[in-house]
């Protein structure tokens, strides 16, 4: 019998949407500064957790397993192990998946988990035919091999390889994220009013909630050394309207496309972290409970239409625990795109979609609009793809406080074609 | 003669002399630790060795110096002079054995300690952060005496050696590398081989860069120092302080070892040093006895509060590695207080230290790190009620053996323990501004404070690197309290129409760091009127109206742009060559401070006079070199003090009344200048 896996707290930086330099933050600062406060609130100490697991895809080159830097300068001391985890957009959500699996099946009982990343400062990178060059020059003995060397240097050398770029494109089919948001929208006729309606409606989300406080508990503000703070994410454009939204070119397919970067994701520096605790740490501790978390499912489609990765997930999840989608009182679906959003809905609600791809008698049925991502987006705050599955967790978690018992559900879409989903029941029934 | 500090090994044709001083955490110097060495240096001179490695046996220090002990027990200067040449004479042995030598140093190497390491011929240090070099004499008013003068000149050049003597800074490993003071900086595990493998090749000694050498040639020598000299002046009164100048003097002129001996004998009887040697050994000695109590240590501490003060006392405890959750509920001053601090540890540590120090401090907007601190200092606005209703609060949500500080200057604790449900907890810790620089923290005891707590609070102030001293909670407590009627004697002299530069300059030639008025001016005078007010109510001080005038004029010193003077100052407030101001000045500024000091220590606001003096002079820069206020008073004598008192008061008032104490036959039960 596996362990009960409870969300004990939980906290986030705001997200800093990338203002194309490196941000203020390194990916292992923001989680260090998410982790900071949530650490100094626990009856516990950094030193009693089992692990601390964290997703991030692009981590600096100074960041390698960027978990065990994190938790080293959060004071787990040197006994505490602690491993990365990537899974491109879904790393954050694998991490708290992993921490699921380990604390169920006994292996742990307190973990911090989560998220990171600064997209903002993903590393520019010399090309290969570069580093064998100067693999060359260095091997050189003398003057004349050195002089040799030199004249086989060739300008194209000096062409950058921008990771970031390069980490939201497939390799295997050659597209760009943005393009296969374009081919879901083509295939289900998600138009670009549709999308751009769809953004406005996050933007105005996310605005109505910070204006009310509601996500300062979720939130730790975070201080740059110039005395520069951030306390929401500012990536909110509040004051924005269709007709704002409708100027905007397309940016992956440049002529005839609807995907614009009004209608999708932004690129963000942000961290979330999670503790988890097992039914045994959490009773004999007396820790407070934010939740429990159910269950995983992943699922992989093809990876031209990545974006359709959480119908797969979802159903996966879903009927495993014979759940229909109006058992779920919110749903997290990471807004990759305003485009990839619709057309999950859209398939969600085909009968032939559900019948041919996902092998179901009957479909699921689209979620209602009004419990999919009730306060806003990554459309409008914003998508560091290590931190955003840990994000959507722990927003679910806090904003299904006052319906205890109430189900929730985070899923994502992954570059490469795959779907996370996760289900969360809110509050703490022990 | 038995040797007990020195062992002996030898191995591979290398004598390796380990120290360890019995009975005391760090090696010093002592006379007879160097007669031991003497002796031992005697039974290997003949020997036929490939070389000899000095190194100590304590893990955290090579040797921290001579013992300082012993200064005060040397009463005339020829006597002074033959102890200085007899280590002289050891040190020398070590210089001529017929085989190199080599000084392996891990931690603190200083003053004789160092001097020992350079009449080796080589030196390698380990690259830890405990290692520091440095010839620190000229802070106990003497300058090197066991050839240092000499031999570090020549070593790394005069420029470099005499900014390190005449400072008495120490350096790091690292920065002794580049300097050339050692030859060597490698980490603590390769020591052994390094200081082996240069035994074995016998590189050439270290030598200074030919501009360096260039500048201490003969004919050169009295230019460079007589512009050393104008630098130094600048900064140090040669009439108070005559090491460095004396140290100046012995390189410009060449000075033997010889010459060295007998200066360094002449400074050692100064009253000046007498009086700097007796303060340096009670600093130490508040921070043994703070050390060495059995308080549970301090591991995260809160502070409440992030105006200039938390801030800055969050900054220097996450600087001095602690823990530090620091909370307000403005984000924008935890900005400026983050900013602040980022500064701090920038200018003070480098790389990962410095990162590890940002993340040791945690800008708290909803005061998470409360509930696990145990130790929470307020630091809030200087409000009765809002202390209060914050104290009962804080006391709320920590446990039970968590101390709670704070910061007032002028509530007493009791007040603010009123509504506490186990008081005992409540101590006071105030600290003086700027924190980074001021030594001192006051631990304030109110009528419950639990010793427990106490003995928590001093040692935190240690581990913070700063002096404790223990003062009752009375009105404005030591510091504040005795040196207000010093500042407000000042307004009134500049109500009389004294010139400012005259009052300032008064109290700088007495030997203050600073004049009255400029000192008014960069604390603030609306903080100085709300100090006085406090303290005119509890003690009678009458307050000038020109401080309140000031105050309500918007002129508040520095920080306004404008106070007494103008800021920013175009000219200096005054210059050495003008006319010495009217005596009565320092006199009546410097009574009056006497007066209250010593009205302190009647009421039992500080346990003893030691501690009025370390207070005034670690808080104020009160003139160390005449032993603060009660080591001066002693020299001068109570009776004395008491009839210029009585003159004065006839002159200018009751308020230069001498405190009974005065009247007292054995007022001080100590003999600053004395063994």
């Amino acid at each position: 019998m596996s362990a009960r896996v409870f969300i004990v707290d939980g906290s986030r930086t705001p997200f800093l949407k990338a203002r194309n330099e490196p941000g203020p933050f390194s990916a292992a600062d923001l989680a260090v500064m998410a982790g900071r406060a949530l650490l100094a609130r626990q009856s516990f100490r950094a030193e009693d957790l089992d692990e601390v697991i964290l997703g991030c895809v692009i981590a600096a080159p100074d960041e390698a397993n960027i978990a065990r830097i994190v938790g080293l300068r959060l004071g787990t001391g040197p006994a505490v192990p602690a491993f990365t985890v990537q899974r491109n957009c879904a790393s954050g959500l694998q991490a708290i998946a992993s921490a699921f699996d380990r604390i169920s099946s006994g292996r742990a009982h307190l973990i911090l988990a989560g998220g990171t990343e600064a997209m903002s400062r993903a590393p520019i990178q010399w090309n290969i035919a570069m580093s064998r060059w100067l693999a060359r020059f260095s091997r050189a003995k003398n003057v004349e091999q050195r002089l040799k060397s030199l004249t086989d240097f060739r300008l194209s050398h000096l062409k950058p390889v921008f990771s970031l770029l390069l980490g939201l494109s497939d390799p295997v089919v050659g597209l760009s994220m943005g393009q296969t948001a374009e081919i879901v929208a083509h295939r289900f006729a998600i138009g670009r009013l549709a999308q751009d309606s769809f953004a406005l409606q996050s933007h105005q989300r996310l605005a109505r909630v910070q204006e009310a406080g509601m996500l300062r508990n979720e939130i730790e503000p975070v201080y740059e050394s110039n005395g520069t703070f951030h306390v929401e994410d500012d990536g909110v454009r509040p004051d924005t309207t269709l007709e704002k939204l409708a100027q905007l070119k397309p940016v992956f397919d440049r002529h005839y496309g609807t995907v614009t970067s009004g209608n999708s994701s932004q690129i963000t520096d942000g961290a979330a972290l999670l503790v988890l605790a097992s039914e045994t740490m959490v009773k004999r501790e007396r820790l407070p409970v934010l939740g429990e978390i159910l269950d995983h499912a992943w699922a992989g489609v093809d990876p031209a239409q990545m974006g359709l990765g959480p119908v797969h997930a979802t159903a996966k999840l879903l009927t495993a625990h014979k759940l229909g989608i109006d058992d779920i009182a919110q749903v997290e679906l990471n807004e990759a795109f305003s485009a990839q959003v619709l057309a999950c809905q859209a398939a969600f609600a085909s009968a032939d979609y559900a019948r041919e791809e996902l092998g179901l008698a009957a479909p699921l049925g689209a979620i209602d609009p009004a419990r999919l991502n009730p306060q806003g987006g990554a459309v409008a705050l914003g998508h560091p793809v290590g931190a955003t599955g840990a994000r959507l967790v722990l927003h679910l978690a806090r904003s299904l406080q006052t319906q205890p018992g109430a189900l929730g559900l985070a899923t994502l879409c992954i570059g490469g074609g795959q779907g996370g989903a996760m289900l969360v029941r809110a509050g703490g029934q022990l | 003669m038995t040797v007990n500090s020195w062992s002996l090994s030898e191995s591979d044709g290398i004598a390796e002399l380990v120290l360890d001083v019995p009975g005391r955490s760090h090696n010093v110097l002592s006379r007879e630790v160097l007669a031991e060495l003497d002796q031992v240096l005697a039974t290997i001179e003949g020997r036929p060795l490939h070389g000899l490695i000095i190194r100590s046996a304590k893990p955290r220090s090579f040797i921290a110096g001579a013992d300082v002990h012993e200064f005060r027990r040397i009463l005339d200067a020829a006597r002074a002079a033959e102890l200085t040449r007899a280590g002289q004479l050891v040190l020398r042995r070590l210089n001529l054995l017929p085989y190199p030598t080599l000084a392996l140093i891990q931690g603190p190497c200083l003053g004789g300690g160092l001097e020992l390491a350079l009449a080796c011929s080589y030196r390698i240090a380990s690259d830890s952060e405990r290692t520091i070099l440095g010839l620190p004499e000229v802070k106990l008013g003497i300058h090197p005496g066991f050839g240092g003068t000499v031999r570090l000149p020549a070593l790394i050049g005069p420029l470099p050696a005499l900014s390190l003597m005449l400072s008495g800074r120490t350096i790091a490993a690292r920065q002794a590398r580049k300097l050339g003071l050692v030859d060597e900086c490698v980490p603590e595990r390769h020591l052994l081989a390094a200081a082996r493998a240069r035994l074995k090749q016998v590189p050439p000694k270290g030598r200074p860069p030919w501009h360096q050498a260039w500048l201490a040639a003969p004919w050169l020598r009295p230019y460079v120092g007589a512009y050393m000299r104008r630098q130094l002046q600048a900064r140090v009164d040669c009439g108070h302080y005559p090491a460095p100048c004396r140290l100046l003097g012995l390189w410009a002129r060449q000075g033997s070892l010889e010459a060295e001996a007998l200066s360094c004998a002449e400074l050692v009887v100064t009253p000046a040093s007498r009086h700097l040697v007796r303060l340096f050994e009670l600093s130490e000695e508040l921070k043994r006895s703070a050390r060495t109590g059995s308080a549970s240590p301090v591991r995260h501490i809160h502070v409440i509060g992030a105006g200039v003060m938390g801030a800055d006392i969050a900054a220097w405890a996450a600087y001095k590695g602690f823990s530090v959750s620091l909370q307000d509920r403005e984000p924008k001053a935890l900005g400026l207080a983050v900013k602040r601090a980022h500064a701090l540890f920038a200018d003070k540590l480098r790389g990962r230290s410095a990162q590890a120090a940002r993340d040791r401090l945690f800008a708290d907007l909803k005061g998470d790190g409360l509930g696990g601190a145990d130790l929470v200092i307020e630091a809030i606005i200087e409000d009765r009620d809002a202390k209060r209703g914050l104290l009962a609060e804080v006391e709320r949500r920590v446990s039970e053996q968590t101390v709670i500080a704070t910061n007032t200057s002028s509530i007493p604790l009791d007040d603010l323990a009123a509504d506490l449900r186990l008081p005992g907890r409540l101590v006071g810790l105030h600290f003086f501004n700027p924190v980074a620089k001021m030594q001192l923290i006051e631990i304030i005891a109110g009528t419950s404070t639990a010793d427990t707590a106490l003995a928590r609070a001093r040692s935190f102030a240690v581990a913070l690197d700063r002096l404790p001293i223990d003062v009752q909670s009375a009105p404005g407590f030591l510091v504040n309290r005795a040196l207000m009627p010093y500042l407000l004697e000042a307004v009134v002299l500049a109500e009389e129409g004294v010139p400012l530069a005259d009052i300032d300059q008064a109290a700088v030639a007495f030997g203050m760091p600073m004049g009255p008025i400029a000192l008014a001016d960069t604390v603030g005078l609306d903080i100085c009127l709300s100090v006085a007010k406090t303290l005119s109510a509890a003690l009678g001080l009458p307050v000038p109206n020109l401080l309140a005038s000031k105050v309500s004029a918007g002129e508040l010193g520095k920080k306004s742009g404008r106070g007494f003077y103008v800021y920013p100052i175009k000219s200096p407030f005054f210059t050495p060559k003008r006319p010495p101001p009217d005596p009565v000045i320092s006199e009546r500024l410097i009574l009056r401070l006497l007066n209250e000091a010593v009205r302190c220590l009647r009421c039992g606001v500080v346990p003893d006079a030691d501690i009025v003096d370390i207070g005034l002079v670690y808080g104020t820069g009160f003139a160390p070199f005449r032993g603060g206020p009660l080591g001066y008073a002693e020299t001068l004598g109570a009776s004395e003090i008491k009839s210029r008192l009585t003159e004065l008061s006839a002159r200018f008032g009751e308020r230069f009344l001498p405190d009974e104490s005065w009247s007292q036959e054995n007022l001080f039960a100590r003999r600053v200048l004395g063994p």
